[in-house]
């Protein structure tokens, strides 16, 4: 407490000499206020030292390296938490290493002990390996006083928690308030068929073009589909982990998978999207969007602040770029499905653990980086971000870990069938076949899926 | 005692031709262990990896389950692995075009006297290779835009905007497209191994022929084409083998997607999304043996013809 006190001073006392520079005529010597905030700088670390060796025996101090996947921040609002950090834990020296390919990359890089002090973990390492790579940072039960207990559930393994997520998300769609408006659209549609209606609506009014924009040809973009298919479309936050994995066709009609992947079909086969899917743009989508070039996008909600961005590039109020729940309904309500982004973890091999955990601790409890991000954060008592404002009535649904005989399993089916649900190369055979570039109907894939998916199914072995 | 003499001096003689070669080997040697070490350490290590690994079921992370020649079994089985070489067919016909081209402008820029500007023109052909095959890929998925460079082209010619097709979203023709992409990159490196052995032809025989009337056709068929044989029938080889093994290109502008996932392409996706590392190995075996078999034959072949 004492610390946190003294470091809210320090900063005040910076901030407030940098004003006062600021707010000079010039006439005093331009290096006086830096001389300020330097003796200041160099006397409270001193005090900072001595409290840590008296309350506990952690050596904050050293260098750390974070592998992170943002890397369009590193620059800017990752180099401004540095620079707080640095200055509340003297001594320290936080690197980051953006990594662009980052799933790919960090796998990889895995296999070696040099994966960086401080990382996210990468999706395709299971739950099952957690304990061989990473820290444990507390147990669910510990770490479920401070933070959202359901968030704590993304990376665990037998109670113990290995990641935190660096942010929360919710699942929904991104889109051009002015644009449904413009097409008389008052209502957010609450059902596929009614979705469609509206993209057909802005279609036919003919200013935007794209009501729809797939991002076919980044591939990863089709993947932000996927969770949809748990919370939003079942309401049951054990369908993903406990539900589907003992399922022998789970893309029958009216199945959750079902729904989703045929309204990211029939969007493509009624041409309510892009004219050419294949030479789609990501980075250009963004500012398509925020100029009304496009009508929406199915993003998770760590989209949104990009999409702001753009519009704000563009020289545009950055309201523009609504977020609205995936269109579903069950049993009368609207669910969506919210989970954890990327988590932080601590390489097992660290020489540096304590400097590793304080990062972590800052970026979650302090930097307030969830809510710059318009997302949410899994600090319990932080507010819901504004971002989020069409989702008030909806409720949201986090999945709940695997049960013991179930670890796991969702991910070798999906691998092993490769089917590859939270991968791209199904899904374009699916817009493929939409498109009209191959002969197969929506449910001659669907009934390959399960087909393979009972197959993967039955030759399943637990680890 | 003569001949005593001689044979001593013999002797010693070899004695230092012995030394001399004993020296040579050990320079030799040492020349050598660098880049051999190279091979070994980066080449025939990880092949050995890649052949043991193709035997288990391995998600790359965890534990290794031996199943032997499974992995094998289920690739001859499943249409779906072998469908990809296909596409190579339109890298494979891109190819021998490429090869026809190459031979076409080093014949003509052969000759500084008769074609001019030829060092910028070597260069311009050149070039493509030089740039990086990501970027390659970027220039090209912005030429093939609906309204990208292309489009933008023909429009200029009289073409309407609607009458075009959509280049990349047509199944077949995005194929085409593509081969056309590597045709345009690799042209050059063919051309210039090909000018290069060109110009190694003695010019007694350009004389000679010049003095006997021909033409420059029969000069081609009868003087030129037998001296660079071998340059290309190390293109041939290169050709299938690059057709077969196509990666950057569909990989960079199109991601495998819409049909033009390559045998390579599926290979990585089987690896890195399915993390079937033992399949993927497998995949890289069967490659490796037909690239093999390929260039075996390749090879007799030519050797027969001369």
């Amino acid at each position: 407490m004492k610390k946190k006190v003294l470091s809210v001073l320090l900063s005040t006392a910076m901030v407030a000499s940098l004003l006062v520079g600021c707010g000079d005529n010039g006439s005093a010597p331009a290096d006086q206020p830096a001389a300020d905030a330097g003796d200041e700088g160099t006397e409270a670390p001193a005090d900072n030292e001595g409290d840590e060796a008296g309350e506990e025996a952690k050596e904050i101090t050293g260098e750390i390296t974070v592998l992170t996947n943002r890397t369009d921040l590193i620059d800017t609002d990752f180099a401004d938490y540095k620079a707080e950090f640095e200055a509340k834990y003297p001594g320290t020296t936080v690197n980051f290493e953006g990594i662009t390919d980052y799933e790919g990359d960090v796998a990889i890089r895995m296999q070696t002990s040099d994966y960086g002090d401080v990382l996210m973990i990468p999706n395709t390492i299971k739950s099952t390996q957690f304990s061989s790579y990473f820290e444990p940072l507390g147990t669910v039960e510990e770490l479920s006083e401070k933070y959202d207990a359901a968030f704590l559930n993304a990376k665990q393994s037998e109670g113990v928690v290995y990641g935190l997520p660096s942010i929360g998300n919710a699942q929904g769609i991104c889109y051009n308030k002015e644009v449904f408006a413009n097409a008389g659209i008052t209502e957010m549609p609450k059902t596929p068929e009614e979705f469609l209606e509206d993209l057909q609506k802005i279609k036919d009014k003919g200013e935007c073009e794209n009501p729809y924009y797939t991002n076919f040809k980044d591939g990863w973009t089709l993947t932000q589909w996927q969770d949809h298919a748990w919370g939003t479309c079942t309401a049951d936050p054990d369908y993903h982990n406990n539900g589907i994995v003992n399922e022998e066709a789970p893309f029958s009609e009216g199945k959750s998978n079902y729904i989703v992947h045929k309204l990211m079909f029939d969007i493509v086969a009624q041409g309510l999207c892009e004219a050419d899917p294949t030479t789609t743009n990501w980075e250009n989508s963004k500012g398509m969007l925020a100029r009304g070039e496009i009508g929406c996008m199915v993003l998770g909600s760590w989209a949104i602040s990009q999409m702001q961005d753009a519009a704000k590039t563009e020289g545009l109020d950055p309201s523009i770029i609504g977020y609205m729940p995936f269109p579903v309904t069950v049993n009368g309500k609207q669910y969506a499905t919210a989970g954890a982004d990327y988590c932080y973890a601590i390489n097992i091999n660290s020489e540096n653990k304590d400097t590793a955990r304080a990062w972590i601790d800052y970026m979650i409890d302090e930097s307030g980086f969830a809510l710059n991000q318009g997302a949410i954060s899994i600090v319990k008592d932080d507010p819901m971000p504004d971002t989020l404002a069409d989702f008030s009535d909806i409720e949201l649904i986090i999945d709940n870990p695997a049960t013991p005989e179930n670890e796991g399993k969702f991910d070798v089916l999906s691998q092993e069938s490769e089917i590859n649900l939270y991968a791209e190369p199904e899904k374009q055979r699916l817009l493929e076949a939409a498109m009209g570039s191959t002969n197969e109907t929506f449910d001659d894939i669907m009934n390959d899926w399960n087909a393979r998916w009972k197959e993967a199914l039955d030759n399943y072995t637990p680890e | 005692m003569d001949n005593v003499a001689v044979k001593k001096k013999k002797r010693s003689f070899s004695d230092v031709m012995s030394l001399r070669k004993t020296k040579q080997y050990i320079t030799a040697f040492w020349f050598l262990l660098i880049p051999l070490i190279l091979l070994i350490l980066f080449t025939y290590l990880p092949l050995v990896d890649m052949v043991r690994y193709s035997l288990y079921k391995w998600d790359g992370f965890g534990k290794m389950k031996f199943i032997g020649v499974d992995n094998y079994v289920e690739m001859f089985t499943k249409p779906e692995y072998f469908r990809m070489f296909k596409t190579s067919l339109y890298y494979l016909i891109g190819s021998f075009i490429q090869i026809g081209l190459a031979l076409v402008f080093a014949a003509l820029l052969m000759d500084s006297k008769k074609t001019k500007f030829t060092n910028f023109f070597k260069g311009a052909i050149f070039f493509p290779y030089l740039v990086n095959g990501v970027a390659v890929g970027l220039i090209f998925l912005y030429f093939y835009q609906p309204g990208g460079t292309l489009d933008t082209l023909l429009t200029s010619l009289g073409f309407s905007q609607e009458t075009l097709p959509l280049w990349m979203k047509t199944v077949g023709l995005n194929n085409v497209c593509l081969a056309i992409v590597s045709l345009w990159r690799y042209l050059g490196q063919n051309m210039v191994m090909f000018a290069g052995s060109m110009q190694s032809i003695d010019s007694d025989l350009y004389e000679a022929a010049a003095l006997d009337g021909a033409n420059q056709a029969q000069i081609f068929r009868y003087i030129i084409l037998p001296n660079i044989k071998t340059v290309i029938s190390i293109n041939m080889i290169l050709a299938v083998k690059g057709a077969i093994s196509v990666f950057e290109i569909p990989f960079i502008m199109t991601d495998g997607a819409n049909g033009t996932a390559t045998f390579v392409t599926k290979t990585l996706e089987v690896a890195f999304t399915s993390r079937k590392i033992g399949m993927a190995s497998a995949m890289g075996v069967v490659l490796l043996v037909l690239i093999m078999i390929i260039t075996f034959i390749q090879k007799r072949f030519f050797e027969k013809e001369g």
